[in-house]
């Protein structure tokens, strides 16, 4: 306290002379992009989105232990929802172009931060001890990276048909089957089931976080908040993987 | 107490460092750790070598001066205390104790466990000021000001610019300190008229001077011997967003940096 006030006349001084050498902010969504905070508020709010998605997605998935007319009615309600205002398969065409930009905004915020926090510590500690981070928050790069990879074989997989499927296999609509047949293959239920501990561990942090970044936690419900977001991540866990769990145990055939 | 001490070593600020081990012997524990560095100096005084270079002013907990890491943890590892109030009964006898600066690109290290931290300096010259009359004081009373906003802001300026922050952050982000500062004076009433203006320039001084992005992993309120909480990032944030999104009748301005004009 004492060196702020005892610098604070000096600051002033060598404020009062850069004053004069200042930029109007014509346009303060560029100054607001151009810094971290900024980047990591875009982070933060395209996360919502696809944690929104995340969670509709998993309780959509759940359909398919009500059967197989249940589950394909969904997927022809998702296509034929908002008619006629909407054509056929329009309202899925703007939830994905919602997602798809929520998604690029997510990516590049965060490529763009993490090579600006490499370069701000070029030389790295000999020896540095975490004191308060979680596993989670120290693997959501890489995590996020393994996302990013299973989300692009997902559309491939269950969305086209393009991979994964003995040729003639896949038929669009029928998601039951289609499912059934996707998780029969073992190595692809275990890399959805990686997958999925991966975005568990994303969402444990990035539940909290968003929170935290956009300025609802605070020092008194910050723990609360923790714990809320874990179990969060864990029901979404939970529900994304039992999925492929009845499919290999044959529960779902 | 005895104890094995591993520290790093660099003459200047471009020159390669290294690690260098020392012993020290007789440290009584109800000494600060401070003074065991200046037991460990008079010994390498009197052996013609150099001593160890490390920063400090009040020894009092409240300038900001001292600062390195012990072990890995920025200050020692005692919650709420600088290094300088740190004392040796935290320790036991006979510990190995690794004595590292902070390392930032933005705090090049000057000399041993030195580091320049002008760029905090920096920071508060783009927007750590309120711009007022300072004629005679002010009647008391004349402003209004919320208790909670004045306990905020009080718990805000306890920030003493130390660096720990940076130092234990895995992004070395300087977000803690700028949020500290901003949250000091936007939250109080003579803090308001400048309140878009002082958020949006310290947040490109923050990101102009090379510090890392914020990924809340919470390392810097721990370290933080003023135990600054992360709910003032959040504040932060908001704050900037405010600033870029209120509709005004006039533009905000962007200082340039104080950087370069040198």
């Amino acid at each position: 306290m004492e060196a702020s006030s005892a610098a604070t006349s000096s600051v002033q001084r060598t404020a009062q002379a850069a004053e004069r050498h200042v930029i109007p902010v014509t346009n303060p969504l560029a100054v607001f992009w151009a810094t971290a905070i900024g980047k990591k508020v875009v982070m933060a709010i395209t996360g919502v989105i696809m944690i929104g998605f995340v969670i509709l997605h998993m309780l959509g998935n759940l359909k398919i232990f009500a059967g197989p007319d249940q589950i394909n009615a969904y997927s022809r309600f998702l296509r034929t929802v908002g008619e006629p205002e909407l054509g056929y398969g329009d309202a899925l065409w703007i939830v994905r172009i919602v997602l798809l930009t929520a998604v690029t905004l997510h990516i590049i915020a965060a490529v763009q931060l993490s090579r600006m926090s490499w370069a701000a510590r070029p030389t790295q500690y000999y020896d540095h001890r975490n004191v308060e981070t979680t596993f989670a928050a120290r693997t959501m790069r890489w995590g996020g990276l393994l996302l990013a990879i299973f989300i692009v074989f997902h559309i491939l997989h269950f969305t086209l048909g393009a991979v994964g499927f003995a040729p003639g296999q896949y038929e669009d609509l029928h998601v039951y089957q289609n499912v059934v047949a996707g998780f029969s293959v073992w190595p692809v239920a275990v890399f959805y089931i990686i997958a999925m501990a991966a975005l568990c561990l994303h969402l444990d942090h990035g539940i909290w976080s968003f929170i935290q970044t956009l300025g609802w936690s605070t020092a008194r419900n910050e723990a609360k908040l923790k714990v809320i977001s874990r179990i969060i991540a864990i029901v979404i866990f939970a529900g994304f993987i039992s999925v492929p769990l009845a499919v290999m145990t044959g529960l779902v055939h | 107490m005895n104890l094995f001490l591993k520290i790093w070593r660099q003459s200047r600020k471009d020159a390669p460092g290294e690690f260098k081990e020392y012993q020290v012997r007789d440290i009584t524990p109800d000494m600060s750790f401070l003074e065991m560095l200046d037991a460990l100096n008079e010994d390498l005084n009197a052996r013609g070598e150099p001593p160890v270079a490390f920063e400090h002013d009040c020894r009092e907990g409240i300038c900001g001066s001292c600062g390195f890491l012990i072990n890995g943890v920025a200050h020692g590892g005692q919650r709420g205390t600088t290094v300088c109030q740190l004392s040796m009964r935290f320790f036991k006898d006979g510990d190995r104790l690794t004595l590292e600066p902070w390392r930032a690109s933005a705090f090049p290290i000057i000399r041993d466990l030195v580091v320049d931290r002008s760029a905090f300096d920096r920071i508060l010259q783009a927007g750590g000021f309120i711009s007022a009359p300072t004629g005679s004081a002010p009647d008391a009373n004349a402003i209004l000001v919320p208790k909670e906003a004045a306990d905020t802001a009080f718990d805000a300026a306890a920030c003493i610019g130390c660096g720990a922050c940076v130092a234990a952050c895995p992004n070395a982000a300087a977000m803690l300190f700028t949020s500290a500062k901003l949250t000091h004076l936007n939250k109080l009433p003579q803090g308001q008229p400048q309140r878009d203006q002082r958020t949006l320039n310290m947040a490109a001084a923050m990101s102009r001077e090379g510090f890392g992005s914020c990924t809340n992993h919470g390392e810097c309120e721990a370290v933080c011997p003023k135990e600054i909480p992360i709910e003032f990032i959040g504040n932060m944030n908001r704050d900037l967003i405010r600033a870029a999104w209120k509709r005004r009748r006039e533009p905000l301005t962007l200082s340039e940096s104080p950087k370069d004009e040198r």
